[in-house]
């Protein structure tokens, strides 16, 4: 039957809370991921890992990270250009510094840095909120990515101040360094995300998820049916750092391979992150990747087809592509506050009981 | 009713009232000048459903803030289960048992049902972040067995069909009786209710007084509550405390209250010459 609820019954409590209740949604779940692991390596090229898969993957991670910290616990940040800048240059530093360590584990330690780094910056959450605390934590962009512009020990006292990723492997595979092969790359950064989107889930629908919620609706009556508030909000920065630290470490070593703070983790990047985030929906894993989405792949796509498809010069394009993209942001927030994920949410209800309205 | 000694008694109805579960001594709670309560004592006992009423303004929900941990008086002392309580944050007010409602309904808007009363397990749920993150050994096994409490809460409170709801669709009557679930979910020994019928028609009336009373004699918890029904208050409670002006004017049963002649002039005025 198609999309249907009737019938699927359930009989124990795991199955009823399982991520897709609905047979078919676990289904196409399932193609995805089988197409994304089994299909696309195979068949992708260097333009579609470096314009669109790659760089989609990396911000997903990111936006999940800060979903998680902004949708799911109600704390807004602003500093999630700086944090990522941690996770860059610490995996710098330990792909320098211990050239043996398997990236893998590089990557993740580096996330682990950016919790420690993030928690301590969340301590201001604990006294201020809303825009006080944005305030507070793009005090946390501004000194982190001047911090790593300054002390040269960050960037290993390079001549032009970048970090640059040195060749790094799994499996014999090279994932970072100049000679990747495109697969390689968009299967790395795959991997993570599948990993942690799935953690992102099972930390959300627990009971850790459900004290970040409570404080988010309603900080008051939380802290009085037993949230430790502290416990709640440090928690929920340390895990959105790691996560953030994560595609900050992807980004500068299998994306870019090379960067310099300011430029590659400024302020921006701290934008484009909470717009994906808003665009995509608050608190909803599914939202942190259709805004992730929307965002990369959209400029790609108007590029494209203006440049492709009607021929228009490229710098009047460049101009059209972001008053196009921001013209849409700003229909997207009127038409559904609520974001992507809120869509999908409606369309599905829909379509659970289509043909009939109600 | 029976001869009230200082260990409990019998009431007419053959519940059981046990020796004093929390006792507040000269209770003295200020907000810069203004004097919300003034030494106040009373005490809640084991299984009785107390009740606090007066006037508007007269103390009563700070009274159970105090009680809740949210506001520290200035004096005096919260003495529960024997033991005399130090300054200590709400929430681990309610790890020692003791949960509460709020006057104006305080579930968290984002959540279905489920989810929030759910969220009342929290204090009963110690799996830590690993676990939790790969959903693994005593992740799922605690989130399955607090699940099926839940569940039972869920058939007492008759809400099974709106389990899965938003509770920002729901009307007002059913976002009360959410709310209880969600304290009651805690498994409270003390439960706090901060007008609990407010605003609720007399059916919806009926069916929070049928489920104060089941909820006391099905789970033994102690009840204590504000209300400005007077007929409800009298009815359901086996003590009343009246407040007024943040002063205690009266403290005994329904009959005492009702024919004491503090509490009559400050419901009804009086006229001073």
């Amino acid at each position: 039957m198609f999309y249907r609820e009737a019938g699927d019954i359930k009989t124990s409590y795991v199955a009823d809370s399982q991520t897709f209740p609905i047979a078919f949604d676990r289904i196409g779940y399932l193609c995805v991921i089988a197409v994304a692991f089994g299909v696309l390596p195979f068949i992708i090229g260097p333009y579609w890992a470096n314009a669109v898969f790659v760089p989609f993957l990396i911000y997903a991670i990111a936006a999940i990270g800060l979903n998680i910290l902004t949708g799911y616990c109600g704390q807004v940040s602003l500093g999630t250009g700086g944090f990522m800048a941690v996770g860059a240059y610490a995996c710098y530093k330990l792909m320098t510094g211990f050239p043996d360590l398997n990236i893998i584990f590089v990557i993740l330690l580096a996330g682990g840095i950016t919790a420690a780094v993030g928690t301590a910056f969340g301590l201001p959450s604990l006294r201020i909120k809303g825009f006080y605390l944005a305030v507070a934590t793009l005090a946390a962009q501004f000194f982190l990515v001047w911090l790593f512009n300054k002390v040269p020990w960050f960037y290993n006292n390079s001549a032009s101040g970048q970090i640059s990723a040195p060749e790094r492997s799994v499996f014999g595979v090279a994932v970072t360094g100049p000679n990747v092969e495109a697969w390689a790359k968009y299967l790395i950064c795959l991997g993570f995300l599948f990993v942690l989107a799935w953690m992102a889930r099972n930390l959300t629908r627990g009971s850790l998820g459900r004290s970040w919620m409570a404080i988010r609706d309603m900080d008051i009556a939380a802290e009085i049916i037993g949230v430790n508030p502290l416990r709640a909000k440090l928690t929920a920065f340390a895990v959105s750092s790691f996560f953030i630290g994560i595609a900050g470490a992807l980004f500068f070593s299998v994306y870019l391979g090379a960067a310099e703070a300011g430029e590659a983790f400024g302020i921006n990047k701290s934008f484009l992150v909470l717009f994906m985030i808003i665009i995509g929906g608050l608190g909803s894993i599914f939202g942190s990747l259709a805004g992730a989405a929307f965002l990369v792949l959209l400029p790609v796509l108007l590029k494209n087809t203006f440049v492709g498809l009607l021929g228009w010069p490229t710098d009047l394009t460049a101009h059209l592509e972001l008053m196009v993209v921001g013209g849409l942001i700003l229909t997207f927030l009127i038409a559904e506050p609520h974001g992507l994920a809120q869509l999908w949410r409606v369309a599905k209800e829909k379509l659970r009981l289509w043909p009939f309205p109600h | 009713m029976n001869m009230m000694s200082d260990d409990g008694w019998v009431t007419e109805d053959g519940r059981t009232i046990g020796g004093v579960m929390l006792d507040l001594k000269n209770i003295t709670l200020r907000f810069g000048g203004v004097v919300a309560i003034k030494d106040i004592s009373f005490n809640i006992r084991q299984g009785e459903i107390r009740a606090i009423i007066g006037p508007n303004g007269a103390g009563k929900s700070s009274m159970l803030n105090v009680i809740s941990g949210f506001y520290r008086p200035q004096e005096g002392e919260v003495w529960f289960e024997g033991q005399k309580r130090r300054e200590i944050q709400p929430y681990e007010v309610a790890r020692k048992g003791i949960a509460r409602t709020f006057q104006n309904i305080a579930l968290f808007e984002g959540m279905s049902v489920l989810g929030n009363i759910m969220t009342g397990r929290l204090t009963h749920m110690k799996a830590g972040l690993a676990a939790q993150a790969l959903w693994w050994g005593k992740a799922q096994k605690e989130e399955t067995k607090n699940r099926e409490f839940v569940e039972h809460i869920i058939d007492f409170l008759e809400i099974q069909s709106i389990r899965k709801t938003p509770v920002g669709r729901l009307p007002y009557g059913l976002k009360k009786r959410v709310e209880l679930a969600r304290a009651l979910a805690a498994e409270p020994k003390l439960l706090l209710l901060d007008e609990p019928m407010a605003g609720m028609n007399v059916e919806e009336k009926e069916d929070m007084c049928r489920f104060i009373l089941d909820v006391n004699d099905e789970f033994g918890t102690t009840i204590a509550l504000i209300e400005h029904d007077m007929g409800v208050v009298m009815d359901l409670s086996d003590r009343v405390v009246v407040m007024d002006y943040g002063k205690k004017i009266g403290d005994g049963t329904p009959d005492e209250i009702r024919n004491n002649q503090e509490v009559i002039d400050a419901y009804l005025g009086v006229a001073h010459d």
